[in-house]
Protein backbone atom coordinates (compact mmCIF):
# COMPACT_ATOMS: atom_id res chain seq x y z
CA UNK A 1 0.00 0.00 0.00
CA UNK A 2 1.19 3.57 -0.98
CA UNK A 3 1.48 6.30 1.87
CA UNK A 4 -1.03 8.21 -0.09
CA UNK A 5 -3.45 5.47 0.17
CA UNK A 6 -2.22 4.76 3.84
CA UNK A 7 -3.28 8.54 4.48
CA UNK A 8 -6.51 8.35 2.68
CA UNK A 9 -7.44 5.56 4.51
CA UNK A 10 -6.73 6.97 8.43
CA UNK A 11 -8.29 10.16 7.26
CA UNK A 12 -11.52 8.24 6.72
CA UNK A 13 -14.33 6.48 8.39
CA UNK A 14 -15.93 6.46 11.91
CA UNK A 15 -12.69 7.12 13.74
CA UNK A 16 -11.26 10.55 12.02
CA UNK A 17 -13.03 12.71 15.51
CA UNK A 18 -12.25 11.05 18.77
CA UNK A 19 -13.77 11.51 21.68
CA UNK A 20 -11.62 11.96 25.21
CA UNK A 21 -10.27 8.55 26.71
CA UNK A 22 -12.84 7.83 28.96
CA UNK A 23 -11.89 7.85 32.90
CA UNK A 24 -12.86 4.84 33.75
CA UNK A 25 -9.88 3.42 31.73
CA UNK A 26 -7.48 4.78 34.12
CA UNK A 27 -9.53 4.42 37.39
CA UNK A 28 -10.88 1.06 37.80
CA UNK A 29 -7.30 -0.85 37.23
CA UNK A 30 -5.64 1.69 39.73
CA UNK A 31 -8.60 1.09 41.84
CA UNK A 32 -8.38 -2.64 41.50
CA UNK A 33 -4.62 -2.49 42.08
CA UNK A 34 -4.76 -0.51 45.28
CA UNK A 35 -8.11 -2.56 46.82
CA UNK A 36 -5.65 -5.72 45.98
CA UNK A 37 -2.46 -4.17 47.96
CA UNK A 38 -4.96 -3.36 51.06
CA UNK A 39 -6.20 -6.78 50.89
CA UNK A 40 -2.68 -8.27 50.87
CA UNK A 41 -1.88 -5.99 53.49
CA UNK A 42 -4.69 -7.12 55.60
CA UNK A 43 -4.43 -10.51 55.32
CA UNK A 44 -0.49 -10.99 55.65
CA UNK A 45 0.29 -8.56 58.39
CA UNK A 46 -3.13 -7.02 59.82
CA UNK A 47 -3.89 -3.33 60.73
CA UNK A 48 -1.60 -1.62 63.98
CA UNK A 49 -3.13 -3.39 66.63
CA UNK A 50 -3.42 0.55 68.24
CA UNK A 51 -4.24 2.24 64.98
CA UNK A 52 -6.99 4.41 66.86
CA UNK A 53 -4.16 5.82 69.49
CA UNK A 54 -1.27 5.53 67.08
CA UNK A 55 -3.25 7.92 64.56
CA UNK A 56 -2.70 10.64 67.28
CA UNK A 57 0.71 10.93 66.67
CA UNK A 58 2.65 13.48 64.48
CA UNK A 59 4.95 10.82 63.51
CA UNK A 60 2.21 8.75 62.30
CA UNK A 61 0.65 11.56 60.51
CA UNK A 62 4.26 12.61 58.89
CA UNK A 63 5.18 8.85 57.82
CA UNK A 64 1.75 8.99 56.03
CA UNK A 65 2.05 12.57 54.67
CA UNK A 66 5.76 11.72 53.18
CA UNK A 67 4.64 8.47 51.34
CA UNK A 68 1.14 10.09 50.51
CA UNK A 69 3.66 12.99 48.75
CA UNK A 70 5.36 10.82 47.17
CA UNK A 71 2.50 9.10 45.51
CA UNK A 72 1.01 12.10 43.78
CA UNK A 73 4.72 12.93 42.33
CA UNK A 74 4.99 9.15 41.58
CA UNK A 75 1.54 9.40 39.63
CA UNK A 76 2.32 13.01 38.27
CA UNK A 77 5.77 11.34 36.80
CA UNK A 78 3.90 8.83 35.72
CA UNK A 79 1.78 11.03 33.60
CA UNK A 80 4.01 12.94 32.37
CA UNK A 81 6.07 10.02 30.70
CA UNK A 82 3.13 8.70 29.35
CA UNK A 83 2.87 11.39 27.04
CA UNK A 84 5.06 12.02 24.40
CA UNK A 85 7.01 14.66 23.75
CA UNK A 86 5.84 16.01 27.52
CA UNK A 87 8.12 18.21 29.44
CA UNK A 88 9.84 15.99 32.17
CA UNK A 89 12.72 18.13 33.36
CA UNK A 90 10.87 19.36 36.56
CA UNK A 91 10.28 16.02 37.25
CA UNK A 92 13.50 15.41 39.60
CA UNK A 93 12.72 18.04 41.71
CA UNK A 94 9.25 16.61 42.22
CA UNK A 95 9.93 13.31 43.41
CA UNK A 96 13.26 13.89 45.27
CA UNK A 97 12.10 17.50 47.12
CA UNK A 98 10.00 15.71 49.49
CA UNK A 99 12.80 12.91 50.41
CA UNK A 100 14.92 15.96 50.64
CA UNK A 101 12.39 17.52 53.40
CA UNK A 102 12.42 14.40 54.83
CA UNK A 103 15.52 14.15 55.33
CA UNK A 104 16.44 17.37 56.77
CA UNK A 105 13.83 16.79 59.11
CA UNK A 106 15.54 12.86 60.05
CA UNK A 107 18.95 14.85 60.41
CA UNK A 108 17.64 17.50 63.12
CA UNK A 109 16.01 14.12 65.21
CA UNK A 110 19.17 12.65 64.55
CA UNK A 111 21.21 15.28 66.13
CA UNK A 112 18.79 16.25 68.73
CA UNK A 113 18.55 11.98 70.42
CA UNK A 114 20.50 11.40 72.79
CA UNK A 115 23.71 9.46 71.21
CA UNK A 116 23.31 5.64 72.34
CA UNK A 117 19.19 6.48 71.08
CA UNK A 118 20.06 7.09 67.49
CA UNK A 119 21.28 3.27 65.90
CA UNK A 120 17.22 2.38 67.45
CA UNK A 121 16.13 5.65 65.47
CA UNK A 122 17.47 4.16 62.67
CA UNK A 123 17.26 0.18 62.47
CA UNK A 124 14.11 0.24 64.45
CA UNK A 125 12.59 -3.38 65.21
CA UNK A 126 11.57 -4.19 61.38
CA UNK A 127 13.98 -2.95 59.18
CA UNK A 128 14.86 -6.31 57.69
CA UNK A 129 11.34 -7.17 56.43
CA UNK A 130 10.20 -3.46 55.88
CA UNK A 131 11.80 -2.57 52.47
CA UNK A 132 10.41 -6.13 51.19
CA UNK A 133 7.15 -6.07 52.66
CA UNK A 134 6.33 -2.53 50.76
CA UNK A 135 8.01 -3.89 47.83
CA UNK A 136 5.42 -6.53 47.97
CA UNK A 137 2.29 -4.75 48.53
CA UNK A 138 3.24 -2.73 45.60
CA UNK A 139 3.05 -5.36 42.77
CA UNK A 140 -0.32 -5.50 42.44
CA UNK A 141 -0.62 -1.30 42.13
CA UNK A 142 2.48 -2.04 39.75
CA UNK A 143 1.03 -4.02 37.35
CA UNK A 144 -2.15 -2.35 37.19
CA UNK A 145 -0.37 1.16 36.31
CA UNK A 146 2.25 -0.92 33.62
CA UNK A 147 -1.33 -1.96 32.05
CA UNK A 148 -2.93 1.56 31.74
CA UNK A 149 0.46 3.05 30.51
CA UNK A 150 0.14 0.23 27.67
CA UNK A 151 -2.95 1.71 26.31
CA UNK A 152 -1.24 5.43 26.19
CA UNK A 153 2.41 6.31 24.49
CA UNK A 154 5.36 6.33 27.01
CA UNK A 155 8.32 6.49 24.48
CA UNK A 156 10.79 6.48 27.04
CA UNK A 157 10.24 3.16 28.29
CA UNK A 158 12.82 2.53 31.11
CA UNK A 159 11.99 5.58 32.51
CA UNK A 160 8.34 5.19 32.66
CA UNK A 161 8.73 1.64 33.85
CA UNK A 162 10.77 3.20 36.64
CA UNK A 163 8.09 6.11 37.70
CA UNK A 164 5.58 3.36 37.16
CA UNK A 165 7.31 1.49 39.89
CA UNK A 166 7.70 4.30 42.24
CA UNK A 167 4.25 5.78 42.07
CA UNK A 168 3.03 1.66 42.48
CA UNK A 169 5.83 1.89 45.64
CA UNK A 170 4.78 5.03 47.15
CA UNK A 171 1.37 3.88 47.17
CA UNK A 172 2.26 0.92 49.09
CA UNK A 173 3.42 2.94 51.25
CA UNK A 174 1.05 4.81 51.90
CA UNK A 175 -0.98 1.05 52.90
CA UNK A 176 1.74 0.04 54.74
CA UNK A 177 1.36 3.04 57.48
CA UNK A 178 -1.61 1.15 58.58
CA UNK A 179 0.57 -1.47 59.80
CA UNK A 180 3.74 -0.58 60.06
CA UNK A 181 4.47 -0.37 63.63
CA UNK A 182 7.77 2.05 63.22
CA UNK A 183 7.99 5.61 64.41
CA UNK A 184 11.05 7.30 63.00
CA UNK A 185 11.17 9.09 60.76
CA UNK A 186 14.57 8.33 60.23
CA UNK A 187 13.30 4.66 59.70
CA UNK A 188 10.56 5.98 57.22
CA UNK A 189 13.61 8.14 55.71
CA UNK A 190 15.66 5.06 54.65
CA UNK A 191 13.88 2.03 54.51
CA UNK A 192 10.54 3.03 53.34
CA UNK A 193 12.73 4.52 50.53
CA UNK A 194 14.58 1.62 49.86
CA UNK A 195 10.72 -0.68 49.87
CA UNK A 196 9.78 2.23 47.04
CA UNK A 197 12.93 2.15 44.80
CA UNK A 198 12.43 -1.28 44.96
CA UNK A 199 9.80 -1.55 42.57
CA UNK A 200 11.13 1.42 40.70
CA UNK A 201 14.35 -0.54 39.67
CA UNK A 202 11.57 -3.64 39.19
CA UNK A 203 10.07 -1.34 36.66
CA UNK A 204 13.25 0.41 34.95
CA UNK A 205 13.83 -3.47 34.07
CA UNK A 206 11.02 -4.73 32.87
CA UNK A 207 9.72 -1.58 30.94
CA UNK A 208 11.34 -2.29 27.66
CA UNK A 209 9.79 -4.88 27.45
CA UNK A 210 6.40 -4.46 28.67
CA UNK A 211 5.77 -0.98 27.83
CA UNK A 212 6.82 -1.11 24.02
CA UNK A 213 4.27 -0.47 21.14
CA UNK B 1 19.74 35.29 11.63
CA UNK B 2 19.66 31.49 10.53
CA UNK B 3 18.43 30.43 13.74
CA UNK B 4 15.69 33.03 13.97
CA UNK B 5 14.06 32.38 10.95
CA UNK B 6 14.86 28.64 11.62
CA UNK B 7 12.66 29.13 15.09
CA UNK B 8 10.33 30.90 12.64
CA UNK B 9 9.53 28.42 10.73
CA UNK B 10 9.00 25.66 13.17
CA UNK B 11 6.79 28.09 14.71
CA UNK B 12 4.59 28.74 11.78
CA UNK B 13 4.85 24.92 11.21
CA UNK B 14 2.92 24.31 14.62
CA UNK B 15 0.79 25.86 14.31
CA UNK B 16 -0.92 24.80 10.61
CA UNK B 17 -0.14 21.52 12.18
CA UNK B 18 -1.88 22.20 15.34
CA UNK B 19 -4.98 23.65 13.92
CA UNK B 20 -5.49 21.10 11.43
CA UNK B 21 -4.70 18.33 13.61
CA UNK B 22 -7.60 19.52 15.94
CA UNK B 23 -10.01 20.19 13.38
CA UNK B 24 -9.48 16.48 12.45
CA UNK B 25 -10.04 15.22 16.21
CA UNK B 26 -12.88 17.34 15.87
CA UNK B 27 -13.80 14.98 12.96
CA UNK B 28 -12.96 17.15 9.56
CA UNK B 29 -11.36 14.61 7.33
CA UNK B 30 -10.21 17.03 4.91
CA UNK B 31 -7.90 18.84 7.55
CA UNK B 32 -7.01 15.58 9.17
CA UNK B 33 -5.97 14.07 5.89
CA UNK B 34 -3.48 17.53 5.28
CA UNK B 35 -2.43 17.07 8.87
CA UNK B 36 -0.98 13.80 7.81
CA UNK B 37 0.51 14.48 4.91
CA UNK B 38 2.21 17.21 5.89
CA UNK B 39 3.37 15.04 8.67
CA UNK B 40 4.38 12.24 6.55
CA UNK B 41 6.54 14.73 4.32
CA UNK B 42 8.66 15.68 7.62
CA UNK B 43 8.40 12.21 8.71
CA UNK B 44 10.21 11.38 5.14
CA UNK B 45 13.00 13.87 5.07
CA UNK B 46 13.76 12.74 9.09
CA UNK B 47 13.98 9.59 8.58
CA UNK B 48 15.36 9.20 4.71
CA UNK B 49 18.27 11.30 6.90
CA UNK B 50 19.05 8.83 9.35
CA UNK B 51 18.32 5.61 7.59
CA UNK B 52 21.17 6.33 5.10
CA UNK B 53 22.26 3.10 5.11
CA UNK B 54 18.62 1.52 5.11
CA UNK B 55 17.06 3.55 2.37
CA UNK B 56 14.25 0.38 1.77
CA UNK B 57 13.01 1.07 5.13
CA UNK B 58 12.35 4.66 4.93
CA UNK B 59 9.07 4.22 3.28
CA UNK B 60 7.98 1.57 5.81
CA UNK B 61 8.92 3.64 8.85
CA UNK B 62 7.02 6.33 7.43
CA UNK B 63 3.91 4.49 7.61
CA UNK B 64 5.07 2.94 10.94
CA UNK B 65 5.00 6.17 12.37
CA UNK B 66 1.68 8.00 10.64
CA UNK B 67 -0.18 4.83 12.01
CA UNK B 68 1.39 5.11 15.87
CA UNK B 69 0.40 8.93 15.31
CA UNK B 70 -2.93 7.92 14.39
CA UNK B 71 -3.78 5.43 17.46
CA UNK B 72 -2.20 7.75 19.68
CA UNK B 73 -3.64 10.83 19.30
CA UNK B 74 -5.50 10.69 22.36
CA UNK B 75 -2.34 10.76 24.19
CA UNK B 76 -1.64 14.16 22.99
CA UNK B 77 -1.65 16.79 25.74
CA UNK B 78 -2.32 20.44 24.57
CA UNK B 79 0.20 21.54 26.78
CA UNK B 80 2.94 21.13 25.03
CA UNK B 81 3.41 22.10 21.13
CA UNK B 82 2.05 19.28 18.83
CA UNK B 83 5.57 19.19 16.98
CA UNK B 84 7.07 18.12 20.19
CA UNK B 85 4.39 15.15 20.75
CA UNK B 86 4.74 14.17 16.66
CA UNK B 87 8.82 14.09 16.64
CA UNK B 88 8.90 12.18 20.04
CA UNK B 89 6.86 9.40 18.33
CA UNK B 90 9.02 9.62 14.93
CA UNK B 91 12.17 9.40 17.24
CA UNK B 92 10.65 6.22 19.30
CA UNK B 93 9.67 4.38 16.35
CA UNK B 94 13.14 4.75 14.86
CA UNK B 95 15.21 3.84 18.21
CA UNK B 96 12.34 1.03 18.01
CA UNK B 97 13.61 -0.30 14.61
CA UNK B 98 17.05 0.18 15.26
CA UNK B 99 17.00 -1.83 18.06
CA UNK B 100 15.58 -4.78 16.85
CA UNK B 101 16.75 -4.45 13.21
CA UNK B 102 20.58 -3.00 13.27
CA UNK B 103 23.39 -4.30 14.98
CA UNK B 104 24.61 -2.10 18.30
CA UNK B 105 27.50 -0.97 16.46
CA UNK B 106 25.88 1.05 14.13
CA UNK B 107 23.14 2.52 16.75
CA UNK B 108 24.88 5.34 17.69
CA UNK B 109 25.53 7.14 13.87
CA UNK B 110 21.72 7.51 13.30
CA UNK B 111 21.17 9.21 16.63
CA UNK B 112 23.88 11.54 16.89
CA UNK B 113 22.17 14.52 16.30
CA UNK B 114 23.28 18.16 17.29
CA UNK B 115 19.48 19.57 17.11
CA UNK B 116 17.77 16.47 19.55
CA UNK B 117 14.16 18.49 19.31
CA UNK B 118 11.43 18.76 17.06
CA UNK B 119 13.42 21.12 14.68
CA UNK B 120 15.56 18.21 13.71
CA UNK B 121 11.81 16.80 12.29
CA UNK B 122 10.23 20.24 11.08
CA UNK B 123 13.38 21.76 9.53
CA UNK B 124 12.78 19.59 6.13
CA UNK B 125 10.07 18.16 4.37
CA UNK B 126 10.39 15.49 1.50
CA UNK B 127 6.78 14.57 -0.77
CA UNK B 128 8.62 11.98 -2.86
CA UNK B 129 7.04 8.55 -1.66
CA UNK B 130 9.37 6.13 -2.25
CA UNK B 131 8.22 2.47 -2.28
CA UNK B 132 6.79 0.66 1.25
CA UNK B 133 8.47 -2.78 1.66
CA UNK B 134 5.63 -4.01 3.80
CA UNK B 135 2.57 -3.85 2.51
CA UNK B 136 -0.31 -2.70 4.82
CA UNK B 137 -3.35 -4.04 2.33
CA UNK B 138 -1.43 -7.70 3.21
CA UNK B 139 -1.07 -7.01 6.37
CA UNK B 140 -4.55 -5.93 6.64
CA UNK B 141 -6.00 -9.17 5.76
CA UNK B 142 -4.20 -10.80 8.44
CA UNK B 143 -6.66 -9.05 11.09
CA UNK B 144 -9.27 -10.84 12.67
CA UNK B 145 -12.60 -11.23 10.09
CA UNK B 146 -14.63 -8.25 11.80
CA UNK B 147 -11.53 -6.04 12.65
CA UNK B 148 -10.41 -6.64 8.70
CA UNK B 149 -13.69 -6.06 7.31
CA UNK B 150 -14.61 -3.30 9.65
CA UNK B 151 -11.60 -1.38 8.60
CA UNK B 152 -12.16 -2.12 4.40
CA UNK B 153 -15.85 -1.60 4.76
CA UNK B 154 -15.91 2.20 6.66
CA UNK B 155 -12.11 3.14 5.57
CA UNK B 156 -11.31 1.86 2.44
CA UNK B 157 -15.00 1.62 0.67
CA UNK B 158 -16.51 4.34 1.79
CA UNK B 159 -19.47 2.76 3.35
CA UNK B 160 -20.92 4.72 6.50
CA UNK B 161 -20.98 2.89 9.81
CA UNK B 162 -24.68 2.09 9.74
CA UNK B 163 -24.46 0.11 5.78
CA UNK B 164 -21.17 -1.67 7.54
CA UNK B 165 -23.31 -2.18 10.30
CA UNK B 166 -26.20 -3.90 8.25
CA UNK B 167 -23.65 -5.46 6.28
CA UNK B 168 -21.55 -7.28 8.96
CA UNK B 169 -24.54 -7.78 11.14
CA UNK B 170 -23.25 -5.89 13.72
CA UNK B 171 -24.37 -2.86 15.87
CA UNK B 172 -22.47 0.47 14.96
CA UNK B 173 -20.94 0.63 18.44
CA UNK B 174 -19.46 -2.79 17.89
CA UNK B 175 -18.30 -1.42 14.03
CA UNK B 176 -15.96 1.58 15.91
CA UNK B 177 -14.77 -0.87 18.27
CA UNK B 178 -13.66 -3.43 15.47
CA UNK B 179 -12.02 -0.51 13.89
CA UNK B 180 -10.11 1.09 16.56
CA UNK B 181 -9.01 -2.39 17.72
CA UNK B 182 -8.29 -3.28 14.17
CA UNK B 183 -5.74 -0.54 13.55
CA UNK B 184 -4.03 -1.27 16.80
CA UNK B 185 -3.32 -4.94 15.92
CA UNK B 186 -2.27 -3.78 12.67
CA UNK B 187 0.15 -1.16 14.16
CA UNK B 188 1.30 -4.40 16.07
CA UNK B 189 1.37 -6.68 13.00
CA UNK B 190 3.14 -3.86 11.14
CA UNK B 191 5.89 -3.32 13.59
CA UNK B 192 6.52 -7.25 13.29
CA UNK B 193 6.42 -7.48 10.26
CA UNK B 194 9.93 -7.90 8.47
Amino acid sequence: MKTEDLITMLSSGPDVGVAARPARLTVLPLAGGLLASVVLMLALLGLHPNLAQVALLPAFWIKLVFAATLACAGWFATKRLSAPGARTVTLPLWLGGPVLLLWCAAAVVLLQAAPDARADLFWGRTWRYCPALIALLSLPVLAATLHVMRGLAPTRLRLAGAAAGFAAGAVAAVVYCLHCPEMSIVFVGFWYLIGILTPAALGAAIGPRVLAW
Amino acid sequence: MQRTSEVDLLRSTELRLHALFLQGVDGDALAYRRFLQATATHLRAFLRRRLSRWPDEVEDLVQESLLAIHNQRLSYDTGVPLTAWIYAIARYKLIDWLRRHARRDNLHDPLDDLQADESALFSSADAEAGEARRDVAKLLATLPDKQRDAIIHTKLDGLSVREAAGLLQMSEAAIKVAVHRGLKALATTLRDAK
